[in-house]
């Protein structure tokens, strides 16, 4: 689960590590309030989206103009960016296409930056470990860094059973070069990451950069805090954090029913149980020239009801020309629920497009019976590459009753 | 000979009284599993599904010898479980259990490391030696005993390819799901060992996806360690919708891993045949044991 970098400063405030003098705004007027209250010569306005990539983007209506980053050197400047940003998409090279909208921003106290780090904490595969990446030369660059010069980049996997000691937090300061009057603020903003990771079940901590002031100080001027969906569970207050309007529609559909959708060009609508297969059906689709509209995965926990709103989700989708069912029954998944929701789906809206059905595994013959039984036109399947086959040809037959029609309507008009 | 589990096998189920774990151990039994007892803290002394009950693994494996341990335990508890049996020296554990918080696989890992047990999962649907020993939550009837090794990495396509090699007559030796957490217990690697030492294994098929290096691995391993046994791969999500970024962290960390032509790419460099399409795994390999 993602939050905004306002949350994540303030998260990192309560924790102790140094960010500057900032608060939250969702209207201009209280823009100005904050940056008055702040006071000094100089702000940083912040669109606030859950997307990197915020200053060298651009907003819907201006996309020659700046990005959602910016400096401003008098009241009016902060009003200008605030008046652009709120209610606006600011569109990202981590956003889809439309950007997202813009609905806060956040103010901040610039500071003079002498020199930047990165810090980054999170769970390393290859070592099992929480894992601190660091690199001295923060900043918009990182990845370019990382990859031309990778010996600048310092990586340390943490014990889990002894954590991140004073010593060894000193010593990956002292790496980063930093100037004996910084190394200790800085030795404690590693040691304070590492202790919120774990009493939070983060999954990613990045600060870029952590910069060096001309004045001397350590400060966090940005945050990225996520978290372990699996762990939310044991955290009630960071669930509090999460702003569903960040969600597309479908996918806030989505995710309110337990389902793994993401929406994709095509025209042939994919319902698949597990990951995996929901990956191969995607696939399989492909490979036979065919586009699938979305890649949707139920769980093999979801109930009857579940996968119903799974398949309204796919038939409330225009663009799709045919559906294809890929199920393999095993474990707690079981055909004849999907068979029942298809079923259930139907009697409340007919189907409109035709529907390819693999059912394989546990209660597949069962499941097949009864669908034959409750009438809805289905298109059964033998295996995964009669599925997809004939979900591609099904897809090409009703873009092309599609035209036809179309067509007819046409020459209606005009004759 | 097969791997990992065979008809010796003694199995306790860690949460043998819930829904799931009820259910389980009815299959597993069913299909002349040896199920020797469960686990349910609280209800020691009782009996259940006509096997004893105890409060503890340690009690259960002292009791009945058991020397694997598959855990149904919800998500919030399934670390302990798995620490527990750990601690109670059982060589195998497999978790099915799913969404449990990486934190916790992360010191279960730590708590692995000093230790000769192997884990499966968590996450996995589990491992089945056919006619032998069945454990997890694969579904029997599309097995048949043969010569093909799977090792798979997600869920419910393990089945596609169990069910392709079946038809396809090859049949497998044993067939083992090592999950699809980002921290895991057993790896490819692990399992492709096990399998090309096995005399009944004449061909291994590994079954990934995009995500993490653990095919990337699988290739490294595969040419440190070179074998006459073909192995075929199908690397899921070629066509996929990109991922969620973590942050930079993840990029830098992965370095151009985890794509899956990166994967595939890696493992063709091993000589792995690569199942171009999901629907070809088992014909793939079908193919290469006839040319010989």
């Amino acid at each position: 689960m993602h939050i905004h970098e306002y949350q994540a400063k303030q998260l990192f405030a309560e924790h102790g590590i140094p960010i500057p003098e900032g608060g939250v705004a969702s209207t201009i007027d209280e823009a100005l309030q904050i940056a008055r209250d702040i006071g000094g010569g100089a702000w940083v306005v912040k669109a606030q989206i859950h997307a990197g990539g915020r200053r060298a983007g651009h907003f819907e209506d201006a996309p020659q103009g700046e990005g959602g980053v910016r400096i401003a050197r008098s009241i009016t400047d902060v009003e200008k960016a605030a008046k652009q940003m709120l209610g606006n998409a600011l569109i990202t090279t981590q956003t889809r296409p439309s950007g997202s909208a813009v609905e806060r921003v956040y103010v901040e106290r610039a500071c003079d930056v002498q020199s930047e780090l990165y810090l980054g904490m999170l769970v390393d595969r290859r070592s099992s470990r929480v894992t601190l990446v660091a690199s001295a030369a923060g900043g918009v660059n990182i990845e370019s860094i990382a990859e031309k010069h990778p010996e600048s980049i310092i990586k340390y996997a943490i014990d889990p059973l002894e954590g991140l000691g004073e010593e060894a937090a000193r010593s990956m300061a002292s790496k980063l070069a930093v100037e004996k009057e910084q190394a200790s603020v800085t030795t404690r903003v590693i040691q304070t990451m590492y202790e919120m990771f774990v009493e939070l079940d983060a999954s990613l901590i990045e600060i870029n950069p952590l910069a060096i002031t001309t004045a001397g100080e350590v400060i966090a001027l940005d945050a990225t805090l996520t978290f372990d969906d699996n762990a939310l569970f044991r955290h009630q207050d960071i669930l509090a954090l999460r702003d569903q309007a960040e969600l597309h529609l479908g996918e806030l559909e989505a995710v309110q029913h337990g389902i793994n959708y993401v929406k994709l060009d095509g025209n042939i609508g994919c319902l698949a149980s597990g990951a995996g297969t929901a990956l191969a059906t995607v696939d399989a689709i492909h490979l036979l020239g065919g586009e699938p509209a979305n890649f949707l995965d139920v769980p093999p926990v979801a109930q009857v009801g579940r996968v119903k709103e799974a398949l309204r989700l796919l038939l409330s989708d225009p663009g799709v020309a045919s559906i294809l069912v890929n199920v393999f029954g095993g474990g707690i998944m079981r055909c004849d629920t999907i068979a029942d929701a298809i079923i259930m789906a139907n009697r409340e809206t007919p189907l409109k497009v035709p529907l390819v059905a693999r059912l394989a595994g546990t209660n597949a013959t069962f499941a097949i019976r009864r669908l034959k039984d409750a009438g809805p036109d289905i298109i059964f399947a033998t295996d995964l590459a009669d599925a997809a086959d004939k979900a591609v040809k099904a897809a090409k037959q009703t873009k092309a009753i599609q035209r036809r029609s179309w067509w007819q309507r046409v020459r209606g008009v005009s004759g | 000979m097969a791997v990992l589990v065979d008809a010796n096998t003694k199995v306790i189920c860690q949460g043998i009284t819930g829904q799931q774990g009820t259910f389980y151990t009815e299959q597993a039994l069913a299909s002349g599993t040896q199920m020797v007892g469960g686990v349910r803290p609280g209800k020691g002394g009782s009996r259940h599904l006509g096997l004893p009950v105890f409060d503890a693994v340690q009690e259960a494996v002292d009791a009945t010898g058991a020397d694997a341990s598959v855990i149904f335990v919800p998500p919030a508890h399934a670390a302990h479980a798995i620490h527990e049996a750990i601690e109670a020296g059982v060589p195998l554990i497999v978790c099915v259990t799913e969404r449990i918080p990486v934190l916790d696989i992360v010191g279960v890992k730590r708590a692995l490391a000093s230790t000769n047990t192997r884990l499966l999962g968590p996450n996995c649907p589990g491992i089945i030696t056919p006619n032998e020993c069945r454990i997890g939550i694969m579904p029997q009837e599309i097995f048949r005993r043969g010569r093909i090794g799977i090792v798979s990495r997600t869920g419910t396509l393990t089945y596609e390819a169990v069910e392709q090699t079946t038809r396809a007559n090859l049949g497998q030796s044993t067939c083992i799901g090592i999950g699809a957490d980002p921290i895991q217990g057993m790896t490819f690697c692990d399992c492709m060992a096990l399998f090309m030492d096995d005399d009944e294994t004449e061909g291994v098929i590994l079954i990934g996806e995009i995500g993490g290096e653990a095919e990337e691995e699988a290739a490294d391993y595969l040419q440190a360690n070179p074998s006459d046994k073909p192995v075929v791969a199908y690397v899921a999500g070629r066509f996929a919708p990109p991922g969620r970024r973590m942050g930079h962290a993840g990029a830098i960390i992965q370095h151009g891993t985890g794509g899956a032509e990166a994967k595939i790419e890696a493992l063709r460099a091993a000589g792995v045949h690569i199942a171009e399409s999901p629907v070809t795994i088992g014909t793939t390999m079908a193919q290469i044991l006839v040319r010989g």
